[in-house]
This record gives C-alpha cells, structure tokens and sequence, in this order.
C-alpha cells in the first residue's frame, strides 16, 4: 500500500518535471520572451521588443511575421543600436501590462502606441517620441452625424477594454453616451460594421489601420477631428542608458526620409494623413 | 431509477403521436437555424472570405496551436499543483491535530469561495507589480497559481470525502495490526481514496481547462486570446470564435470520455466507490461523503 | 492609521464596492431563475418518452457543459448580439445585463439537469411503478411523483450550482457587464496598487459571506428535505 502512494506521488512529481521542460509557446512562433528575465540590457545576441500584435498597421501578428508602423520603427531603431532583424524577439504587451513588462524584464524595450504620459514616467522611462497622434472616432463610411466627440451624445461608442479613451469622451465631451468595451478592437469594428454601436474609439493611426484592412475596406472611414495630443514614445526600463541612442536613431530616422515611408507605407489606403503641425516630432531630451 | 418504467411501450397510435412530435421538434430546430444561417448570409458572414482565414493552415500552425499548447500547459501546471494541494490539504483536514485541521479548513473553504477570475486578476498584478524579480511571466504564473487554489481546495474535499466514502473496516483493520492513525490514513485509506477519486479528479480537468480560458481576461495568450489575435488581422472574430469553442468541446468531451472510461475500470481495485465529478464546483461526491458541502465546517 | 483607514474606506465608496455586488447579487439571481427552469425542462426531457427530446436534452448538456463560460459570454456579444442583431432593451446596459443573465442561465441550466437527474436516481423504482400501476401517465407520473422527490434530493448538488453561478458570475465582465465584481476590482487594483491585499481580501470576504450562507442553508435543507429510505 505504502508503495503505491509514494509511486503516485513520484508520478505527481515526474509530471511537474516533464511539464517544467516544456516552455510556453509565443502565439506566432517566436520564441518565449521572459524566461531569461534578468538579462542585461545591451551586449546580449538578441533584444526583446514589446509590441502590440492585434493593432492593424501598427503592431500585427501576421503569420509568423510581424507588421505595422511601430514593427518598421522599432526594426529601424534595433538595427541602429546593433541588433539586425533576425535578433530581434517579438513579444506581446498588452496596454494593461506594459509598465509591468519593462519593470520585469519581460522585454527591454516597448513600441506599442505607448503614449508618454506623467504617471507613466514615474515608473518607466521614454524615448522618443516617434510620432504624434490623436484620439479620433471611426465610423460607418456614410455617416454624417457624428463629426466629432460633442456629437456622440445618446449613441454607443466602443472601445477596448482597460483603454481610457472611451471614459473620456463621457466626462468630458457626451455625458449620455453609452459604452461598450470589448477585449479586441476586431469585436468592435465587427460591431460597427453590424450597425451596433455608432463609433469606435482610440488613436487616430491605429482607427486607420482598422479601416484599411480588406474586410473593412470602403465600409469605415475616420472622422478626421482629432480632439487630443497622444504622443507615441519607446518605453524603457527606468534609468536605461539606451534612451540617447535611441533618440538619435530616431532623429535620423525622421531625417533620411525612412519615417515618411513608414508612414505612408502603413496607412496606404485609408486617406489617413499625420498631423502636420506635430509630425515629425523631436524626440524629447533623455531624463 | 430507470425512466422506462415512466411510460408503457407506445403503441401503434402512440408510435404514431411520437413520429409527430419528433417530426415537430426537428422541424422547430431546423427553422431556429435557417433562421440563424438566413440572418448571417444576409449580413455576410457565411462569406468564405471570413471563413477560409479561420480555418486555413496559417490560422492553425501559427495561431491556434500556440494557443492550444498554452491553454494545455496551464491547464497541466495547475492540475498536477491542484492534486498535490488537495492531498496535502485533505489529509490536513483528516489530520489527528485541532490546529492543522482547523486551518486546513479554512484554507480550503477560503478558496473554493472566491471566484477564480478575481484570484486571477489579484495575482496578476501582484505579481507584476511586487515580485518582479521572482515571476517571469505574471499572467501565466497568475493563471495557475488561481487555478491550484480554486482546483487544489476541491480535490482537497474529493480526498476527504474519498476517504469517508470507504467502509469502516478498511480504517479499523488498520489499527486493529498496529498501524497508528496517521499511518493508517497514509498507507491504508488515502492510497484507495486517491484511486475512488482519479475519475472525479480528471473531471475536474474539464473545469480547469475551461477556467483557463479566462486567463484571457488578464492577457495570457491561451486558445482564445491567440484566436482574438487571429481575428484582429483577419476581421473574423465571429468565425474565429466558432473553431475555438469547437476545439475546447471536443478537447473537454475527450476528457470527459476519459473520466467514465475510469471510472469503470478503476472500480475493482478500491473498496470504495468510484465516481465522476460532474464537471462544475465541488463535486457531488463531497455531499454524498456525508461531509457538508459549501460553507464552513 | 486613520489616514490608512479612512484612505481605505474612502476607497471603497468611491468604486461602489457594494454597489458591484449588488450587481453579481442580481446576476445570480436572475441567472439562477433562468437555469432552473431551463434544467427542469431538460431533465424532464431526459427523462421522457420522446426519443428526439431525450436526445436534444443530452446534446444541449453536453455541448454546454464541455464549452468555457467565456466563451458562452463572448459568443452572446459577438454572435447573437453583434451579428444577429438581437436587442434585448432598449436601455444600452441593461441590454448586456440581460445577456450575461442569459449566459449564466444557459450554462448552469446544464448543470442544474444533472443535479435533477441525480436526484431522480434517488428515487426509488417503486415509486414510479406505484405511479404507473394507479393510471398516471408520464406527465402526470413526473410531475405529481417523481419531480417532488427528485428535487428533495437534488438540494446538495443544486446548492453547489447556486454556488457556481455566484462565482461565475463575474464573469459577465466578458459580456461587457459594467460595475460588477471583477472589473471593479481590477480598475481599484491597478489604480491603487499600494492597497492590493485589502482590495482583494475584501472582495474575497465578500464572496465568502456571501457563499456560506448558501452552503449551510443547502446543507440544512438537504437534510430536513432528505427522503428517508
């Protein structure tokens, strides 16, 4: 009887070796970010970049390739800090993890339109920023009611869940405005196509990434009134010794031409143009 | 109880009102779904456009399969972590000592109370925030230290009542050769309440591979979160959502396969009585042990 | 101290602690409401003379039983409600409310068919075949014999599924049910993390005060409603 105990017990136990062998898979094929927490930063053989992976025209997990505007400019960025392409690690940060990711050292550095913000300052550090965008609302392509954040009292707005922008709009612009938050924007647009809710918000560049995907294509359009000043910064660890660099890179970056490509090249399409007044914008002196 | 002693074998004319209704009942559920399937071609959803993107090799190899590994590997961290939670604790509960057994409670009643989505929202950022050194991933860590808790406080109660469950000779034989009671409990009792409750612990396998899925709710990239990934790029979230739960069903169903399979067979080599769990909560073996179920104790 | 304290308490008036679980508190009920009755049904199905309902009965609790209740939620926003357009009020919120309610009813319905069948396992072959020799037929058999005793034994398993769907029903955040529980929790949390230990616990308490007396109360009732044999 004895025996029997400890042999399950010792199969208890041999599962939990076995399973501990195994490692996690990256959706996408990447390999696992966060096991090696603790590496330094520089001088390693790859980095690991944050990113988002269901932001059309941003940060796409296509495959396994990654796509979008915030992909080109951290590619651009890595290989002037000595990284080639194929060092680099994609990983997954989602906007409600990614001060958490950078303390961690889940990835070492965060392009995923990250807003430079106070409160975030006081427990990460920013480069950059790279570009400047502002909260707009996408809409059906033949609606002509809704021309800015004023107009949407009485109708539904979605927006993603743990995003902040679809609570500003209620208090600051249509008290009456009914909410709906979904965990990815592809439910909302779904939604919107459908007719269910009226708008979606967040960030003008990613709204035009959502109207210019193939499904979407001629059915959305973006009102074009951005009501904010969201500017998009690299997220580093607090008192990383790459924000420099990384400043310079993206000044030339902006200089030889490579971010009016990236630009034009992600949202081809859409009719989206950046803000000219803002974009380019001069990356901020390193705290 | 049998059903068949409800109702006499029909007769020609109850054959005949039988055929009716059959006919009726399917009739109503093929008009639900050409209803359903009207209103989706109507509104493009049928479209193989949305369709292939869900279904093709690329959605598999890249996206669903991924998901499916991390959605198993919580599910297999947590279960091996839930049964050696519910040994330790079910034995604390049989304990010969007022304090272990007192505290074994509590711990176990504590957990099975809270809801597993809020364990894991707490240990997400709790992890993240607080032991950032310590914890690599925090969503995945988060995901199964909730479901060892939830999971480990059931299977606890599987063992104690396992252990009621088995007669009363069992334990007295053991301390009638000399055993004392903590040695009876190991090598006597507990051995043939693990094996009475293996089918209810692989069902209990159903619950946390399907509580898994709400690691999603705190971005950990398991099936469903793999799949709204998937979804994003492709415009899909409808179609995407529809291969999702047909694979956690047929994954779940196996499972479930495997519990009775058990039970059947394992019941020759225990004195005590095997059952599956059925698939939610605490099972119904706890409250047929005779050991209250629910509340505190 | 009082600073903590009354940072504290200020903290949960201020997120309407209470006021999310008034919202879980409703769910349950309603979601409760809607599963008995819908596991009734099944349950009588299951046990009927109908080939195509028994089969119906048992497809229904095995498709639901085996499918995440996340996947339940996200399937009512983005299935019935996104795509076929079903408007279940004309208020907003209360439109997703109703469709967590419906949720939670059709998943624990599965569970509440079970815990019947199992009390109809209670019941002994002679009762039905009393029932059957004095002229009841099936209907009548079911509901006057057979359906009373079942439920009295079926009060333990039914508790635990009370219980199941209380917890479940934070869930409803993934059918974008505001101000309940979980969500609630996570924006204090994450808004306030210097007081993550008493957020959780008092949500955790919470649940606890609120699933205890659930389970006394079943215990209680199982035992004066237990049939003896």
């Amino acid at each position: 009887m004895r025996k029997r105990t400890t042999g399950l017990l010792a199969l208890a136990a041999t599962a939990a070796l076995t399973l501990s062998a195994c490692s996690g898979a990256e959706v996408g094929g990447g390999s696992a970010g966060g096991d090696d927490a603790t590496a330094g930063t520089g001088g390693g053989d790859t980095i690991r970049i944050g990113i988002k992976y269901d932001q059309p025209g941003l940060g796409l997990q296509d495959g396994n390739e990654y796509k979008g505007f915030d992909v080109d400019v951290a590619t651009y960025v890595a290989e002037k800090l000595g990284y080639s392409a194929d060092q680099i690690t994609w990983v997954e940060s989602p906007s409600a993890q990614r001060e958490q990711m950078l303390q961690t050292g889940a990835v070492d550095m965060i392009f995923a339109t990250y807003s430079i913000t106070d409160a975030r300052k006081e427990v990460i550090d920013f480069a950059g920023p790279y570009f400047i965008a502002g909260q707009d609302l996408l809409v059906a392509a033949d609606n002509t009611d809704i021309t800015g954040p004023e107009s949407l009292e009485g109708k539904n707005l979605c927006s993603v869940t743990g995003s902040t922008s679809a609570q500003k709009i209620k208090d600051e612009y249509a008290a009456g405005v009914n909410l709906l938050e979904r965990p990815g924007y592809a439910e909302c647009v779904s939604a919107l196509v459908a007719g269910q809710v009226d708008a979606v918000t967040t960030d003008d560049i990613i709204l035009a990434g959502l109207a210019a995907t193939p499904q979407n294509q001629g059915k959305l359009k973006v009102v074009g009134a951005p009501f904010s000043e969201e500017r998009y910064g690299v997220g580093l660890p607090k008192d990383s010794d790459r924000c420099e660099a990384i400043n310079e890179a993206i000044t030339e970056m902006i200089d030889d031409g490579s971010w009016e490509e990236f630009v034009s090249k992600n949202t081809e399409g859409t009719g989206y143009s950046a803000n000219d007044e803002l974009n380019p914008p001069t990356p901020e002196a390193c705290a | 109880m049998s059903s068949s002693v409800l109702f006499d074998a029909p007769g020609p004319r109850g054959r005949r009102n039988m055929m009716v209704g059959n006919a009726l009942g399917a009739v109503v559920v093929l008009g639900i779904l050409a209803w359903v399937l009207l209103v989706l071609h109507q509104r493009g959803q049928l479209a193989p456009d949305l369709w292939r993107p869900a279904l093709d090799a690329r959605a598999w190899e890249f996206y669903y399969l991924p998901g499916l590994q991390n959605t198993l590997r919580a599910a297999a961290f947590a279960t091996v972590g839930a049964v050696v939670f519910g040994i330790v604790f079910g034995m604390g509960r049989l304990s010969e000592f007022r304090v272990v057994r007192w505290l074994s409670s509590v711990v176990v009643e504590f957990f099975r109370a809270v809801p597993v989505l809020l364990m894991m929202v707490f240990f997400n950022v709790l992890f993240g925030m607080f032991f950032r050194g310590v914890v690599a991933d925090s969503a995945f860590t988060a995901v199964v230290v909730a479901l060892v808790l939830y999971n480990g406080s059931v299977i606890a109660e599987l063992v104690r009542s396992g252990v009621g469950n088995l007669p009363k000779g069992q334990g007295e034989a053991g301390l009638t050769i000399g055993l004392t009671r903590g040695q009876t409990l190991r090598s006597v009792q507990l051995p043939q309440a693990l094996i009475a409750m293996l089918p209810a612990v692989v069902s209990q396998l159903v619950v946390v591979l399907k509580d898994s899925a709400l690691g999603q709710l705190i971005g950990y990239a398991d099936l469903l979160r793999s799949g709204q990934i998937l979804a994003s790029g492709a415009g899909n979230p409808l179609q995407v959502l529809i291969v999702v739960a047909v694979l956690f069903i047929v994954l779940n169903y196996l499972l479930s396969w495997v519990a009775h399979l058990l039970a059947g067979r394992l019941s020759s080599r225990t004195s005590g009585k095997t059952e599956e769990g059925p698939g939610i909560g605490p099972s119904l073996a706890v409250t047929r042990g005779g050991a209250p179920s629910g509340g505190g104790h | 101290m009082d600073d903590y304290l009354s940072g504290f308490t200020a903290l949960l008036v201020q997120y309407d602690v209470l006021g999310a679980f008034w919202t879980n508190i409703q769910l349950t009920f309603w979601g409760a409401l809607l599963a008995l009755v819908v596991g009734t049904v099944l349950a009588v199905m299951r046990i009927s003379p109908l080939v195509s309902l028994d089969w119906a009965g048992t497809t229904y609790v095995n498709l639901v039983r085996n499918t995440p209740l996340t996947v339940i939620m996200t399937f009512l926003v983005l299935g019935v409600w996104t795509q076929l357009g079903v408007q279940l009020s004309s208020d907003f919120n209360l439109n997703f409310f109703i469709l967590a309610v419906i949720g939670l009813g059709l998943y624990h319905a599965a569970f509440v068919c079970e815990a019947i069948r199992s009390g109809v396992n209670t019941v002994p072959v002679g009762q039905a075949e009393a029932a059957r020799a004095i002229g009841l037929p099936f209907t009548a058999a079911a509901r006057m014999i057979v359906l009373p005793q079942a439920f009295r034994g079926a009060v333990a398993p039914l508790g635990n599924t009370l219980i199941a769907l209380l917890k479940n029903s934070t869930v409803a955040a993934a059918a974008s049910v505001t101000g309940e529980t979980a969500g609630t929790m996570k924006t204090m949390i994450e808004f306030q993390p210097n007081y993550i230990w008493e957020i959780f616990l008092t949500f955790a308490i919470g649940y606890v005060i609120l699933v205890i007396p659930i389970g006394l109360a079943t215990t209680w009732l199982s035992n004066r409603l237990a049939v003896k044999r």
